[in-house]
């Protein structure tokens, strides 16, 4: 579905993806891994448009749409939830999941947003709840099912996640992560981006571990799982060397 | 016979590529980061992990050769802490010091399921009882076997190696359906069944699952009709993984199937180094994808064959290895002609009364090169007619002569007089090399 071949992306003079490769299989959950600074969330901004990559090939269901505009491949059907949520504050619950199908056709809208904006709700019941209520005032965790009914809006068949724990209380959390392998059934495709690489690890079917800018592993998640780097990498246990002392 | 994993076995190349390359560049971040005898080698090239753009690139990269190994003896180049390795396995050391390889968990996994696949493409399935009769020991073959089969749910019997009697023994009573070990020893089993007058209906044998040396199609045939079973040749080499390479599938025998989700393979030409098309013969090089305790980046492996991409018959679009029978150090020049143990091996497997047992010397009088090839004929044969003797080795000459381009000498010996376990290489021995002729073999 997603093929990301040697990608390479730069902020200024600062190469933050050193040519990166993965891909992710339609109805696949597909983790990225990895510290603080290894590249996750630029890898995402890459697939999304919201970066410009200066080398390599993104490819989408067979189209090319590296470095195309970000509205251009939320129409081919990738959808980002950003990290930290980034809702409208000050407009209502409703509105925010509005927003999301903005680029819909009035055709696409008359027919499908109504059952879009029900099937979001069914899928967070908190959200009808507070329909009215401004975004602002939410929790942290329902801010999050709001920044992801918000994406689902605009019908996406790829969804990107982008830290979908940070900041959240465990209860929160626990939440969205029970949510995620929900979204398989409605026959969507999920790359998810996370620090806390545990919980990742646990709902996704494969992952790649980012470390400064390159993929250093990649294999199912239950691999990656039980693979020691990956438990140091996560746990900054920093010791190496074939003989190790205690 | 059921594919072991179809997902991956029938995958369209274009995905598979993919794949090899996320795990191509893996490795090389990983090996960059935690092995200083490759980080080195790049720096001297000048080479960065992320010059590895494409599949293509891999010729940019350093080959590793069994040297290499032995001055990293032993841990070397292992990726990861001793900890996290969970096998350690090492080479015989035949031809000089032994090589080490390590396995963490996650590559043992891997490595049964790859020897799983060879199992299957053999015609093994949970319903076999399979008889191992590889030595168990620091070699990978028997372990590779061991764990392949179980994780089918075959029913295995480490039998090891040992006298072919109590093989055929444990095969009656246990009711074997698959044996596995080398060629040499099947077929020497095979004859003991016939001196020793077993009757083939007293074996439940269906399968041979044979490989770990050279072994022409007239070796399988005499063995598929000896022991009425399906033969096929698998490949394995301890420096990458051991068995799990590759292997025939029953259906075909045409190309071992190479599980390259795991290792990439290319050829190579022996000399130049320069890679070859698909189809051509040459060395072959593999890099491991996905090992993490002892991952090889462009292992020489010695081994002449060529590769097919064609899908093959039996589903599995997977990339298929000729059958080795030559080693890039094997061939001898004698008189400006190349000869190799393959030849020689063909010939005499196809003469009657003939065992398939020889040694070659290769020597040299008043400065013209000599080659004398020993052969063990059945006893009936030496105590048999003069003459009828005498046309066999005539007979022999000839074929020789015609199939190597030079006259050799040939000499009759009497059966179980040449040592048949000794490794292939030492079957031709050239005395040339130490001035004046002498004992010394060549390596």
């Amino acid at each position: 579905m997603l093929i990301v071949k040697s990608t390479e992306t730069y902020y200024g003079n600062v190469r933050a993806l050193k040519g990166i490769s993965l891909h992710v299989d339609e109805g696949e959950i597909v983790a990225i891994i990895g510290a603080n600074g290894a590249g996750k969330t630029t890898a995402l901004c890459t697939i999304s448009g919201l970066l410009a990559p200066r080398r390599g090939t993104i490819t989408f269901m067979g189209t090319p749409i590296g470095g195309l505009p970000p509205e251009a491949i939320v129409r081919a059907g990738i959808s980002q939830v950003p990290e930290n949520r980034r809702l409208f504050g000050s407009l209502s619950v409703q509105d925010n999941l509005l927003l999301g199908g903005y680029h819909l056709t009035y055709r696409e809208k008359r027919a499908h947003l109504r059952g879009d904006l029900a099937r979001v709700y069914s899928l967070f019941p908190v959200l009808s709840e507070r329909a009215a209520q401004l975004a602002g005032t939410l929790s942290g965790g329902e801010q999050q099912m709001l920044a992801i009914g918000r994406a689902l809006m605009s019908r996406p068949r790829l969804l990107l996640l982008d830290e979908p724990s940070l900041g959240l209380a465990p209860r929160a959390m626990r939440t969205i992560f029970e949510a995620i392998p929900t979204f398989r059934a409605q026959g969507l495709t999920l790359l998810l981006v996370e620090q806390n690489a545990r919980a990742a690890l646990q709902i996704a079917d494969r992952a790649y571990c980012l470390e400064t800018g390159r993929v250093v592993m990649e294999g199912s998640a239950r691999e990656l799982l039980n693979q020691r780097e990956v438990q140091r990498a996560y746990l900054g246990r920093g010791y190496r060397g074939v003989w190790e002392e205690d | 016979m059921p594919i072991w994993n179809p997902r991956i076995e029938t995958m369209p190349r274009v995905d598979l590529e993919q794949l090899q390359l996320e795990r191509l560049q893996a490795t090389v971040n990983r090996i960059w980061e935690s092995v200083p005898f490759y980080r080195r080698r790049f720096e001297k090239l000048g080479l960065m992990p992320e010059h590895i753009r494409s599949l293509d690139d891999l010729r940019l990269l350093p080959f590793t050769v069994k040297e290499d190994l032995r001055t990293g003896y032993p841990y070397d180049l292992f990726a990861v802490p001793l900890r996290e390795v969970v096998r350690i396995h090492a080479s015989s050391g035949t031809t000089g010091p032994p090589t080490v390889g390590g396995y963490t968990k996650n590559d043992l996994r891997h490595w049964r399921e790859l020897a799983a696949r060879v199992l299957s493409a053999g015609g093994v399935t949970k319903d076999d009882v399979i008889q191992i009769s590889f030595s168990y020991g620091l070699l990978t073959d028997a372990f590779g076997f061991h764990q392949g089969a179980e994780e089918i749910g075959a029913s295995v019997i480490p039998v090891s190696a040992g006298a072919p009697e109590q093989q055929i023994g444990i095969m009656q009573d246990f009711r074997t359906t698959a044996l596995v070990g080398t060629p040499s020893y099947a077929l020497r089993m095979a004859e003991t069944l016939g001196d020793k007058a077993v009757p083939r209906s007293s074996l439940h044998l269906r399968w041979g699952i044979l490989g770990s040396a050279p072994w022409p199609e007239s070796v399988r045939k005499r063995i598929e009709d000896l022991l009425g079973i399906c033969a096929t040749d698998n490949y394995s080499i301890s420096e990458v993984m051991g068995p799990g390479v590759s292997g025939e599938c029953e259906e075909q025998k045409s190309g071992l199937h190479i599980n390259e989700d795991h290792l990439l393979c290319e050829i190579v030409d022996p000399d130049s180094g320069e890679v070859l098309p698909a189809g051509e013969s040459g060395e072959l090089v593999i890099t491991t994808l996905t090992k993490e305790a002892f991952p090889i980046i462009r292992y020489r492996t010695g081994d002449l064959t060529s590769l097919s991409l064609e899908p093959c018959p039996c589903g599995r679009t997977l990339a298929r290895m000729a059958r080795v029978f030559n080693r890039t150090d094997d061939i001898v020049i004698v008189g400006g002609v190349k000869m190799s143990p393959s030849q020689i091996e063909d010939v005499i497997s196809q003469m009657e009364g003939v065992e398939p047992r020889y040694r070659v010397i290769v020597d040299r009088a008043g400065g013209v090169d000599t080659v004398e090839v020993q052969v063990e004929v059945s006893a009936a044969l030496l105590t048999g007619d003069v003459r009828h003797l005498l046309s066999t080795q005539n007979l022999l000459r000839e074929r020789l002569e015609t199939a190597l381009g030079l006259t050799p000498e040939v000499k009759l010996v009497e059966a179980a007089t040449l040592d048949t376990d000794e490794p292939r290489s030492k079957r031709i021995v050239d005395r040339r090399r130490t001035e004046g002729g002498g004992l010394q073999e060549r390596e």
